[in-house]
């Protein structure tokens, strides 16, 4: 009896190895890599044959060959004879400049409407909630839709434009008077920026100092402002002006000369701003809330004024719980903006992922590279947002 | 006398104090009760009283002074709904919904008892069921391929087989980004980071572009069932992440009280901290499946018709319909039926939320 029971205690112990977590979680890994290396393999070598059946090219080469299409918004120079890897720039810079606008709009909207749902107003209040619900509840597909179909191809033709002031808009977007400047003094302007640019931070700092020691004040902000704006435009008035206007002139069919802005990035700058500013009010809202309300009593009693209470005390305490999920909003617009290629905006997708894709068939190369992209903004954001945010952290002993 | 009568707030009481405060608090009633009456004045114009509400095409509303152009709605509801799906075979969709509903209604009250037997059925018996009533091909009903699927039965299968897909990837790449064994970590951090650092019309693109070739030369795969593997991947990792936070949340003691008791990491995880960490974060989820309901719009981009793209179409490319203000009609049916599904998620949410707090409350 006594025998059979140790016998099998020990069968169980010599199967103890098998109930070791250690152990299990060995198992568990090899088995996972060898599932992963496995399945590269059979990517890899399925790939490759399909490749081959196909007669597709495959390699980095297609880069260079001539792209032989026309690209309607371009921030550099492009003409369809250059190459693809050009395209690749236009596409990518397209992109860029309309995920910065977009950025900064809906912040500056998103800050409006989640102080909007806070007010006082009680009207005020219920259109901020209105406008957020019903905002972030439709499809941001479908307002890019209603911006570029229903609101801006229903404008007049040309003929017909709507001028305001110096602006006229149309069918084919918005036609605006162009600063061009005579000769060669851009760089000029350039280095009394990068001035005005140094002086403000020169100015912030000691103005921060000085209150730190002395508890005066300075207005360094507005000081600076008028330092960036002000050097740039004072270089421009001793030089004499040199600075032709260019306004658009309606010609046969169309306007002529001056800056146009293409409706399909008005379409796409505005359902990006409209839609994330929702969310960003969101955010907004619950940080503020987040700030203790003894926070904003006790500033009140130290004899705070409401706008002080506001950019001094709740403020700068709600940013800490704001900014994560911002940086998620700002991250989710850049790549929203990748929903261009349904109304015709030469973003990045649409010109990479679509026009060269279909020209070239290098399905694998095409979408690897876009992506790779699409992950180095959301890098290089995020890093650039922990670091602003390590800034605002609260410092604890 | 006069001194001990209390004085009780009136509506004026209360309009002044939450509406004429300030100066400028008063402007900005103003100004916006008349953008309101702008608004619902124009709005209700367009709606009701210019509207044109008969005709055979587009002509009746081709008129300049015309509102909505509701005939475009009512002649291609059906279109709308189902897509191409053969009239013959309309009355599967509408039965598959039937038994949808007859599992979600009572398991979304909280009073109906049998939860355990509704969640089965919805996540066993319902999935397979519908499959074979609307996809057909056995004997009685003929088989109708997925290249005739679309409109809103199309949007309503992407979601809801996006939303069951994601569920479970997403608990485990939670578990496999907190686990502790290195190889499973990394790889759950590789795939969620790389997901969510990509835009969701690049993942569908990869799909259906590139699927294709990682597979065998003789394996093909229905366009459909491409983009639902697309957005169930990309919305598993996003689930994850949410996941995550309330694993996170679970205090460690729960862990440890776990480990003590001897329970293995599968009863551990399933008996102790996932239920607690999932009702943490309900609103979490429902948020991720709003986002994908919506998201659900953007298999347009290639080529299949949900909702919204079988309205685009029909705007964009039937000359019969052609008037000033049939896009206007079309995107506002699209966005209220849009609007209607995820505002009702949203509140249900809400509700829940609620009733699960009220047990910490006490």
């Amino acid at each position: 009896m006594t025998l059979k029971l140790a016998k099998s205690v020990q069968a169980v112990r010599s199967l103890d190895w098998l109930y070791d977590p250690k152990t299990r979680g060995l198992i568990l890994q090899v088995v996972l890599l060898l599932a992963l290396v496995i399945l590269g393999y059979e990517i890899v070598t399925n790939t490759a044959e399909n490749l081959r059946k196909q007669n597709l090219a495959s390699g980095f080469g297609f880069l260079g060959k001539t792209a032989s299409f026309d690209i309607s918004q371009t921030l550099v120079e492009y003409r369809s004879t250059m190459s693809y890897g050009r395209a690749f720039v236009v596409g990518l810079l397209n992109t860029l400049l309309v995920s910065a606008l977009g950025i900064v709009l809906a912040t500056f909207l998103g800050f409006a409407v989640g102080l909007g749902r806070l007010s006082h107003n009680w009207i005020v209040a219920r259109l901020s909630t209105a406008y957020v619900e019903i905002v972030r509840n439709v499809p941001l597909l479908l307002q890019l839709f209603v911006w570029y179909v229903g609101v801006l191809r229903a404008m007049p033709m040309p003929q017909q434009s709507l001028a305001l002031g110096p602006a006229h808009v149309d069918v084919r977007g918005v036609h605006l008077p162009r600063f061009v400047l005579e000769g060669d003094v851009g760089w000029i302007l350039v280095v009394a920026l990068l001035c005005g640019l140094a002086w403000a931070l020169v100015l912030a700092r000691w103005a921060r100092r000085r209150q730190i020691a002395t508890g005066e004040t300075f207005p360094a902000a507005a000081a600076g402002l008028a330092l960036i704006a002000g050097l740039p435009l004072l270089a421009l008035l001793l030089l004499g002006l040199p600075v032709n206007i260019d306004y658009p002139q309606l010609g046969l069919y169309n306007f002529e000369g001056g800056l146009t802005i293409e409706p399909e990035f008005l379409a796409l700058l505005a359902g990006l701003t409209f839609y994330t500013a929702a969310f960003i009010a969101e955010i907004v809202r619950s940080g503020i809330e987040a700030v203790p309300r003894g926070q904003k009593e006790a500033a009140a009693a130290l004899g705070l004024r409401p706008w002080q209470v506001q950019r001094l005390v709740v403020i700068p305490q709600s940013l800490r719980v704001i900014i994560p999920p911002l940086t998620n909003q700002y991250l989710n617009l850049t790549k929203n903006s990748s929903l261009a290629v349904a109304i015709g905006y030469p973003d990045l997708v649409s010109v990479f992922a679509g026009t060269v894709l279909n020209q070239t068939n290098q399905a694998v190369e095409v979408i690897l590279i876009t992506m790779g992209v699409y992950l180095a903004i959301s890098l290089a954001t995020a890093l650039a947002m922990n670091w602003f945010n390590a800034r605002m952290a609260l410092v604890e002993r | 006398m006069a001194i001990r009568q209390r004085h009780r707030a009136t509506a004026a009481d209360w309009i002044r104090a939450n509406l004429f405060s300030t100066r400028g608090n008063a402007a900005l009633t103003l100004v916006s009760l008349a953008a309101i009456a702008l608004v619902l004045w124009k709005g209700l114009d367009w709606a009701l009283f210019s509207a044109v509400f008969g005709g055979r095409d587009g002509s009746a509303c081709n008129k300049p002074e015309a509102g909505a152009c509701w005939p475009f709605i009512t002649h291609k509801l059906g279109l709308f709904m189902c897509g191409r799906y053969p009239l013959p075979e309309r009355w599967r969709v509408d039965l598959t919904y039937m038994l949808a509903l007859a599992g979600l209604v009572p398991l979304m009250l909280p009073r109906v008892p049998g939860k355990l037997w509704l969640s089965l059925y919805l996540i066993v018996a319902f999935p397979i069921l519908g499959f074979v009533l609307v996809r057909g091909g056995v004997p009685g009903l003929p088989g109708v391929p997925t290249e005739l699927w679309g409109g809103l039965f199309l949007t309503l299968v992407v979601a809801s087989v996006g939303i069951a897909a994601s569920f479970p990837i997403g608990i485990l790449l939670a578990l496999g980004r907190r686990s502790q064994l290195p190889i499973v970590r990394w790889a759950s951090i590789g795939f969620i980071e790389f997901v969510r650092g990509v835009p969701l019309v690049t993942v569908l693109f990869m799909s259906s572009v590139m699927l294709p070739l990682f597979l065998p030369p003789d394996v093909t795969f229905d366009k459909l069932l491409r983009a639902l593997i697309g957005v169930a991947l990309f919305s598993g990792a996003y689930l994850a992440e949410v996941i995550r936070g309330g694993l996170q949340a679970i205090p460690r003691g729960q862990y440890e009280a776990a480990d003590a008791l001897g329970l293995s990491y599968a009863q551990k995880m399933g008996f102790i901290v996932l239920p607690q960490a999932l009702k943490l974060v309900i609103p979490g989820i429902v948020n991720s499946f709003i986002s994908l309901f919506k998201d659900t719009s953007l298999v347009l981009i290639i080529g299949l018709f949900d909702l919204l793209g079988i309205v685009q179409q029909s705007i964009s490319s039937d000359a019969k319909w052609f008037s000033p203000q049939t896009a206007a009609t079309g995107y506002v049916f699209a966005g209220a039926v849009f609007w209607l599904f995820c505002f009702g998620m949203s509140r249900y949410s809400a509700f829940l939320e609620r009733r699960l707090a009220a047990g910490d409350r006490r």
